[in-house]
């Protein structure tokens, strides 16, 4: 059958609901107990059993519910329900970081002897985790231009078990081409990852593009309000994996849970089923409910604000790309950068909010501007609501060498923004200040 | 497990038990365009309580190789065969929309392999609209919205999945998605088709259970009146907040009423 088309089914009568009413109900109805119309933060560890043969037939996965909250929490599944609603998934697993969320996808789908094949252009921290921690743990990574169709194909070997990217590579922009990988993949039978943080639901459907699993740092846009860590890992629930025949930790019975097999017990979320029965009560990076909380209250107007968050990037865009103190600006809506077809074939409502530009005059004039901006926050962030700047170099890449970054996209004068949703003008303003003081 | 039946492989989910002809068994029959799985939660219970759990993958959905068996008559005796090869003399039967109409056929037509059957969702006759008929037999997308946005009671999309973490749609458009090209027509047409089921009601002396949700817009508690009438001493089970996919919506009630019926 042809592949599904947003926002719902071609005939008349009953429609899904679109995404925004999604982003303000999947998940939750009102509390049974109160009526409480806000999601009610269920903070507590564990739940009373109505008796024996209940607590045991929830531990068997017999009946539905809460154990403990390592595991599951109402608040937490509001969360989870919700974001596999906006990302058309079949369920989705809350944890404690964007971090976790990927540690969780892989060592669910491999171990000891597993590869993967990622994009050069990540976020630094999944780099290092990649290159140096899970290595010891006896998992390699080749990485590869993301851009480089070939290279993605070629790096695929009999113990590849993901490929892995971002669909806005951190942080030159590069645009993930999810179809075309999504085929290689296939071909591979291997599963393709996406780390979606960057667009959101609301900028792109990966699912809809043919990726199989996703993750948000939902500590970014998600919360919009940099309050709160957290992570969500969503599976699309198509992959066969027992046609793969590649994945035992789905298809085979599991000593560490009565011999389940996974893929048998239910093929649409075999995945889910091990990340949350194995990798939530082993590795134990769980969400807690009030961050839970938290990040529901982003996503509530996550509809509203990431529109706005594009509007005021163009804007900013515009103002820097002929601003003289400016030798380059890297955003894939401008013509010059070499994934601008792509874009606007996969990105037609905008490609985010976080964007790069080079400043003349290298470290000390990049220096200079950032100490001179009032208005841009300096810190280790991106997806907030207020504007964040800050030099990749010396901070979110400083782990990495020359070569290595070069292979990112990243140079000596790379000033990384992530514009929220100020007013546009005093953001120019801001940002007209501080390149006259950099440029002196 | 996997069995070869007429030269065909078929798959039975059996909660990762053997089956021991000790034991008595509870067979699971699935509804158009669904696998075992539908019944994950109830079948593992059973599977774990003492008993032989059976269930199957119909041909042609799941593990089980097509093509998939065009009338409800057909599937019925294809499960009877079914319980011959696995040497199980007599069977509760547990279906599902489809599954319920086989179970209705097969206690009228194979009695003696049949202990008692539970029928969910079920109505009678289980007509299908042309617009629904003709999307799935043109294998068009449609199909499956329209299997999804009506297989399940109206607040779902935007209610709270009993499994935490899970989103219903997303899931059954997931299975829905795996099925070969024309598996959901023939099941559906199977349904439409389906035309003695009053004669077949009246058959049954075996002890009879309706699950029924009041919320499904699919098969309504009315549309199974008519059975209801027919099947004497059956006895009735509404579930209030649930649509036609009553397992998922509503697992533990459905499991309540299961258990009351079998144990």
């Amino acid at each position: 059958m042809a592949a599904p088309k947003y926002p719902g089914p071609k005939f008349s009568g009953p429609k899904y609901p679109a995404l925004d009413t999604l982003a303000l109900h999947a998940g939750q109805s009102p509390d049974p107990a109160t009526g409480s119309r806000a999601v009610p933060i269920y903070q507590t560890t564990s739940y009373v059993f109505r008796d024996t043969e209940h607590a045991a037939s929830l531990f068997n996965m017999e009946r539905a519910g809460h154990v403990y909250s390592r595991i599951s929490n109402p608040t937490v599944a509001v969360l989870e329900e919700r974001m596999a609603a906006l990302e058309g998934g079949v369920g989705s697993i809350a944890t404690a970081s964007g971090q976790a969320a990927l540690h969780l996808a892989i060592a669910t789908l491999m171990g000891t002897g597993g590869h993967i094949v990622a994009s050069t252009a990540l976020y630094g921290g999944s780099h290092n985790l990649l290159a140096y921690t899970l290595k010891r743990f006896g998992i390699d990574t080749t990485f590869v231009n993301p851009r480089n169709l070939d290279e993605w194909k070629s790096s695929i070997k009999s113990n590849t078990r993901l490929l892995f990217g971002e669909t806005l590579g951190n942080p030159g922009l590069d645009v993930l081409d999810i179809p075309s990988l999504s085929t290689i993949a296939r071909e591979a039978k291997v599963p393709l990852l996406v780390d979606a943080t960057f667009t959101t639901p609301v900028l792109m459907k990966p699912f809809e593009l043919g990726a199989d699993l996703l993750y948000h740092s939902a500590t970014k846009f998600l919360g919009g309000h940099g309050v709160a860590i957290a992570g969500v890992l969503v599976d699309s629930g198509r992959f066969d994996w027992e046609a793969s025949g590649k994945f035992e930790t789905l298809t085979s019975p599991y000593a560490g849970f009565h011999g389940m097999d996974f893929e048998e017990e239910s093929g649409t979320r075999a995945f889910l089923l091990r990340a949350r029965r194995e990798g939530l009560r082993d590795f134990g990076a769980c969400m807690a409910p009030m961050t839970a909380f938290q990040i529901l209250q982003g996503i509530e107007t996550l509809h509203l604000r990431m529109p706005r968050h594009v509007e005021n990037t163009r804007k900013v865009v515009a103002f820097l790309s002929k601003n003289a103190s400016v030798e380059k600006v890297i955003y894939p809506e401008l013509p010059d950068h070499p994934d601008h077809a792509l874009a606007k074939k996969l990105l037609p409502h905008g490609c985010g909010a976080v964007f790069t530009f080079e400043i003349k005059g290298g470290r000390p004039a990049g220096k200079r501007f950032i100490e001179s901006l009032r208005v841009f926050s300096h810190l280790a962030n991106v997806g907030d609501a207020k504007s964040l700047v800050i030099h990749p170099a010396t901070t979110t890449h400083y782990r990495m060498s020359d070569e290595d970054l070069k292979k990112a996209g990243i140079t000596a004068g790379t000033v990384r923004l992530s514009i929220g949703l100020e007013d546009p003008q005093d953001l120019i303003d801001d940002l007209d200040r501080a390149l006259r003081a950099s440029a002196k | 497990m996997i069995f070869d039946l007429d030269g065909k492989r078929a798959f039975a989910y059996t909660a990762a038990h053997e089956l021991d002809p000790k034991k008595s068994s509870v067979v699971f029959v699935h509804g158009a365009g669904l696998d075992h799985s539908s019944f994950a939660l109830q079948s593992r219970y059973f599977g774990y309580h003492g008993r032989n759990v059976i269930a199957l993958d119909l041909p042609g959905h799941g593990r089980s190789e097509g093509p998939p068996l065009p009338s409800i008559e057909a599937v019925a005796d294809w499960l009877s065969a079914v319980l011959r090869k696995l040497k199980i003399e007599k069977a509760s039967i547990v279906g599902h929309s489809m599954g319920s109409l086989v179970a209705l056929e097969f206690a009228a037509r194979h009695p003696a392999q049949c202990e008692r059957i539970a029928l969910i969702a079920i109505g009678y006759p289980m007509k299908v609209t042309e617009v629904f008929l003709e999307a799935a037999r043109n294998d068009d997308y449609a199909a499956f919205d329209m299997s999804t946005i009506w297989g399940h009671a109206a607040q779902v999309p935007l209610g709270r999945d009993p499994n935490p973490g899970m989103w219903m749609y997303g899931d059954t458009l997931a299975r829905l998605e795996r099925l070969a090209p024309g598996v959901l027509y023939n099941d559906l047409k199977a349904c439409n088709d389906y035309s003695t089921g009053a004669e077949s009601a009246a058959k049954v002396k075996c002890p009879a259970l309706f699950i029924l949700g009041r919320r499904d817009v699919m098969t309504p508690p009315r549309a199974a009146k008519l059975l209801q009438e027919k099947i004497a001493g059956a006895r009735t089970v509404e579930i209030a907040p649930s649509g036609h996919t009553l397992m998922a919506e509503a697992p533990d009630a459905t499991l309540d009423a299961l258990i009351g019926f079998i144990s």
